[in-house]
């Protein structure tokens, strides 16, 4: 069933007639998405790129069967936009604003508690089910339908590993990028514990960086509920430390959150480790291999 | 974004956080006025420059005298301040901080922060003043006090009280370094901080707490609704092709080594510069273009690069999602032709239109090396490095 979104989902855009919304939304309508409208407060009632503009997302819900959110609204707004799509009923919400203010996601993400929506961004590229859905900025042609789910911090590096499993032969049952801010809507755990009970993910490729503790988290969890092979890659092996947002967390936890430190963990979750980010897409071809021949 | 301690210390005077009297001077006559106008039997001068270790780095000095205040203030303001977090170049001391010298009890450790982990505001206490938190986290964690700031309600007096009983305060204590804390937290919500930290705070001889070092750093994202913090950020204090870059909405940061990479995405940016660094090279910067890049901020990348003499070859690893490829390539040829480019160029393009991001870079006949893959131009640029040397 892929995860997240699928070509059931109705998506509105927040934020629709601004010039990067509107021109997201058509391509992700060219690619089959399921775009049932958009929200710009004070435009309601108007029509545009033949969808319904609405004032409110409690009346685009109410009116189309709106249940998946993708936001562009400016920084400043996004914080409302988002408590806005949660209390009008939105169940996935893909924030692609930069440069939301960190104390405003934290009081987004304690307004999310006791509501059922998975948040995805802000600062993120967004999520695919190729050929299904497109909720995002990444590019669509070079994500082909398949059987493994892609979770990484970092779109570009997404859309590279994907090129390279594309190049393989393998394709993509959903893939999503939750973004790189120091606090953002969903973390890896999250998406890993929906791509466990996916049918169609046969196997997970994560692609974190330094900083943070939430790969480990997410692979210990894998280690222990997860019957599906895990790749893993961390970028940042060459950056310079005290330059990395992680350090406020790393103070609390104790924990050692640079590249080589979260690989060495990683491998030791029984995770396949990539060292090379240009050896993503063989690693994951190798890793299906090896299961097959143990299975 | 940080400012100084004295500025820091400016704030928390607004929010009644108790801190000593003190004046800021940029030459060595006005810290002996400051101290002569401040009064007292001591004085410390402190080296105000944004990193940390001050302390042990010699940028902290006690005065007896009023003649030593003058000479501590010559012998800083000018002089290049190593501490453990500024790197072996050092910063330069543009001012210093004097203040009364205090009598000192007892000092504390006081900090909040947006925990990662939790994803929340957190207050951190320590009866481990005056240290660096870090270590004592690392090997005393049960000497670290750790209180989570519930985002609907905000930092409670329950809390605060809690957290000072922890540290080993009693009595009128108790409520005393709770009002603190509280103000404390505060001023880091209003202000959009992202850490604040005294350390130490320290009760006096008269059984006042005092925030004898005050150290904030804010969230950039957030500037465009804290005028008064954009106001104080201080250029001297960072490095002048970051600024510059920060100008171009490029997100640069130098390293040593000579290949320099011009690439979009902070992930695939971290990931190309470990590629080639596993192929034996090393990078040169780190720099994100960003999103819908413009040939004129490709160019400018291209500029802010090639300023450094330690740049042997450029790589450019564009994979363009919102981005477009052939904006990129229009951005190459107008760099090579406005900038003397004397490095080999190695150049690998794909995402949205790649193919017109191709032609561009064919019918210029622009002499540069092709790269296809991220493999490829890693392998690429270190060998083009080594023909170079040759």
């Amino acid at each position: 069933m892929s995860i997240l979104v699928n070509k059931d989902s109705k998506v509105i855009f927040q934020g629709f007639t601004g010039q990067h919304a509107t021109f997201h939304a058509q391509e992700a309508i060219r690619m089959g998405t399921q775009v049932v409208g958009g929200v710009t407060p004070g435009k309601g009632g108007q029509t545009h790129i033949d969808r319904p503009v609405f004032d409110t997302v409690k009346d685009a819900v109410e009116q189309t069967g709106a249940d998946v959110s993708v936001v562009f609204v400016p920084p400043a707004f996004t914080a409302d936009a988002v408590m806005e799509a949660i209390d009008g009923g939105i169940k996935v919400i893909v924030v692609i604003t930069d440069g939301v203010p960190v104390q405003d996601m934290v009081r987004v993400k304690r307004y999310l508690i006791g509501h059922d929506a998975i948040i995805v961004g802000p600062n993120t590229a967004g999520v695919i089910t190729p050929q299904a859905c497109k909720v995002g900025i990444m590019p669509a042609h070079i994500y082909v339908p398949g059987r493994i789910g892609v979770v990484s911090r970092s779109g570009t590096l997404n859309y590279e590993a994907v090129e390279q499993m594309s190049e393989l032969g393998l394709g993509i049952s959903t893939s999503i990028s939750i973004g790189g801010d120091p606090v953002n809507g969903c973390d890896f755990l999250t998406l890993m514990k929906q791509f466990a009970e996916d049918d169609e993910t046969d196997a997970v490729l994560m692609i974190g960086e330094i900083g943070g503790s939430q790969e480990v988290e997410a692979a210990t969890w894998a280690r222990d509920h997860m019957d599906k092979p895990l790749i893993g890659f961390i970028a940042g092996a060459t950056a310079p430390p005290g330059r990395t947002m992680g350090h406020a967390g790393a103070i609390i936890s104790g924990e050692d959150d640079t590249a080589q430190a979260k690989m060495k963990r990683l491998a030791e979750l029984d995770v396949h480790v990539v060292q090379n980010a240009a050896e993503i897409g063989r690693t994951v071809q190798q890793s299906l291999q090896r299961e097959e021949c143990v299975a | 974004m940080n400012i100084h301690e004295y500025q820091t210390k400016d704030l928390f005077r607004h929010y009644k956080i108790p801190v000593p009297e003190g004046r800021m001077a940029h030459s060595a006559n006005k810290a002996l006025t400051a101290a002569e106008q401040l009064g007292g039997e001591g004085w410390v001068v402190k080296a105000q420059i944004h990193a940390g270790g001050r302390g042990k780095a010699g940028g902290v000095l006690l005065a007896k005298q009023l003649d030593e205040v003058r000479e501590h203030a010559e012998k800083l303001i000018g002089s290049h301040l190593v501490t453990k977090q500024t790197g072996e170049q050092g910063r330069m001391v543009n001012r210093v901080l004097v203040e009364q010298m205090q009598d000192i009890k007892a000092e504390y450790y006081l900090g909040l922060v947006i925990n990662r982990a939790n994803q929340r505001i957190t207050l951190i206490a320590s009866a481990a003043g005056g240290m660096d938190i870090e270590e004592v986290a690392a090997k005393s964690p049960d000497k670290v006090i750790n209180e989570v700031v519930d985002p609907a309600v905000g930092l409670q007096d329950f809390q605060c009280r809690k957290v000072a009983a922890s540290i080993g305060l009693s009595g009128k204590q108790i409520n005393m370094a709770a009002r603190i804390m509280k103000r404390l937290y505060r001023c880091f919500r209003d202000k959009d901080a992202l850490m604040a930290e005294i350390n130490p705070l320290v009760i006096t001889g008269d059984g006042q707490f005092l925030a004898l070092d005050a150290k904030m750093s804010f969230d950039g994202n957030a500037l465009f609704r804290q005028p008064e913090i954009a106001d104080q950020r201080d250029f001297d204090e960072e490095d002048p092709k970051e600024v510059e870059a920060s100008g171009h909405d490029l997100n640069y940061i130098a390293l040593d080594g000579s290949v320099g990479c011009i690439v979009n995405g902070a992930g695939l940016a971290m990931a190309t510069m470990d590629a080639i660094s596993l192929y034996g090279g090393r990078p040169a910067n780190f720099l994100d273009v960003g999103g819908g890049a413009s040939p004129e901020k490709i160019a400018n990348a291209f500029r802010i690069v090639l300023e450094d003499p330690n740049v042997k070859v450029l790589m450019l690893n564009i994979y363009a999602g919102i981005n477009r490829c052939d904006w990129i390539a229009e951005g190459i040829v107008k760099a090579v032709s406005d900038l003397e480019v004397n490095v080999p160029i190695v150049v690998r393009l794909a995402g949205t239109n790649l193919e017109e991001g191709r032609k561009i870079l064919a019918d210029s006949g622009l002499q540069y090396i092709h790269a296809d893959r991220l493999s490829d131009a890693a392998e690429k640029s270190v060998k083009a490095l080594a023909g170079g040397a040759a």
